[in-house]
């Protein structure tokens, strides 16, 4: 038992290292533009460990420059996080054998990142808590280590678009989304989520298109559904 | 101001944040935990991960410029022929800095 667990712990973490070092650059540089808004080192810090949401804490500090109150900042944060409902209810089917108590405590560092690598880890293997933790957990002290070090050693970095690091999160996603393509109709689904997605980024305000573009995917999906197709 | 000072008001926030997003990452599992899901609610939730990894990248590539096209075909390319997601990642940063330092 013992064997095995570190076994998955450490395959989680193999799949995860390459992120450590993607993401270790993009947290010093949230870091570097939150001391650019008066945030202290240790509340940069605080921010990074408690909301822990790259996409939340960056459109907060946009928020925060044009002077948006704390209290509408908040909600501003759930409607960017509203995509993790999505993603933890599907990843809930691959879970469903952990105990309630430690999937509860596994949830909180669901990113995007690690939501990616564990879907497609359940594409082919069960889960285990412990490729969930070695998978997941990581991302956490880096980004709260490396987004103190920017905030710490202000805007040293400078704007990282030069070095395309603004790419890296798009280049994660296309990289798992190839994983899931099962033929023409996840192209349907891909190019309705795409095309809803796009016109919602031009017309809504925030990050409802994520939403959108997700549930037009779904409404898709639902509407092509055939019987024959249970299993 | 000391890098050690914390806004009092600035921590209720940023607890109310974290709470927000804690509650956002657990909810789907404590609302589907258990029960079976089949039939069209079965393709709707095997829909999420395609249509919502599609859906976060989709402004940021097709909305952009050239550039980002470019950076968005190289990383397509390298997932297709199944290479490691380092490799594509490495791929689609450094095309897109690569453009963009030249042009």
């Amino acid at each position: 038992m013992a064997k095995q667990y570190w076994t998955d712990f450490w395959r989680g973490f193999g799949d995860v290292s390459p992120l450590l070092v993607a993401y270790a650059p993009i947290a010093a540089i949230w870091g570097a533009v939150a001391a650019g808004q008066g945030l202290s080192t240790l509340e940069a810090i605080l921010m990074s460990a408690i909301v822990y949401s790259g996409a939340a804490q960056f459109v907060a500090l946009d928020l925060m420059k044009s002077g948006t109150p704390l209290s509408l900042l908040t909600f501003a944060i759930a409607t960017v996080a509203l995509r993790h409902v999505l993603m933890s209810a599907s990843i809930s089917r691959s879970i469903a054998h952990f105990s309630p108590a430690r999937a509860s405590v596994l949830l909180f560092w669901l990113t995007d990142e690690a939501w990616a690598l564990l879907e497609r880890r359940a594409q082919h293997q069960k889960l285990t808590p412990a490729y969930f933790f070695g998978a997941s957990f990581p991302l956490w002290p880096n980004w709260v280590l490396f987004s103190g070090i920017g905030a710490s050693v202000g805007n040293l970095l400078g704007d990282g678009a030069r070095y395309g690091l603004d790419f890296a999160f798009a280049g994660i996603f296309i990289g798992v989304l190839a994983g899931f393509w099962k033929g023409p109709r996840t192209g349907a689904i891909l190019v309705a989520s795409a095309v809803t997605a796009c016109l919602a980024k031009l017309w809504l305000p925030g990050a409802w298109y994520i939403i959108a573009g997700g549930v037009a995917g779904m409404a898709l999906a639902v509407v092509t559904w055939r019987e024959e197709e249970a299993t | 101001m000391n890098a050690f000072s914390v806004d009092a008001a600035f921590l209720i926030a940023i607890l109310a944040m974290g709470l927000a997003t804690y509650a956002t990452r657990v909810s789907g599992y404590l609302f589907l935990r258990g029960r079976e899901v089949k039939g069209r609610a079965k393709a709707a939730m095997d829909a999420v991960p395609p249509a919502i990894l599609m859906a976060v990248i989709a402004p940021s590539v097709f909305l952009g410029t050239w550039i980002e096209w470019a950076g968005a075909a190289v990383a397509f390319t390298s997932a297709m022929l199944r290479l490691p997601l380092l490799v594509t990642i490495a791929a689609g940063v450094a095309t897109v800095a690569l453009l963009r330092a030249v042009s």
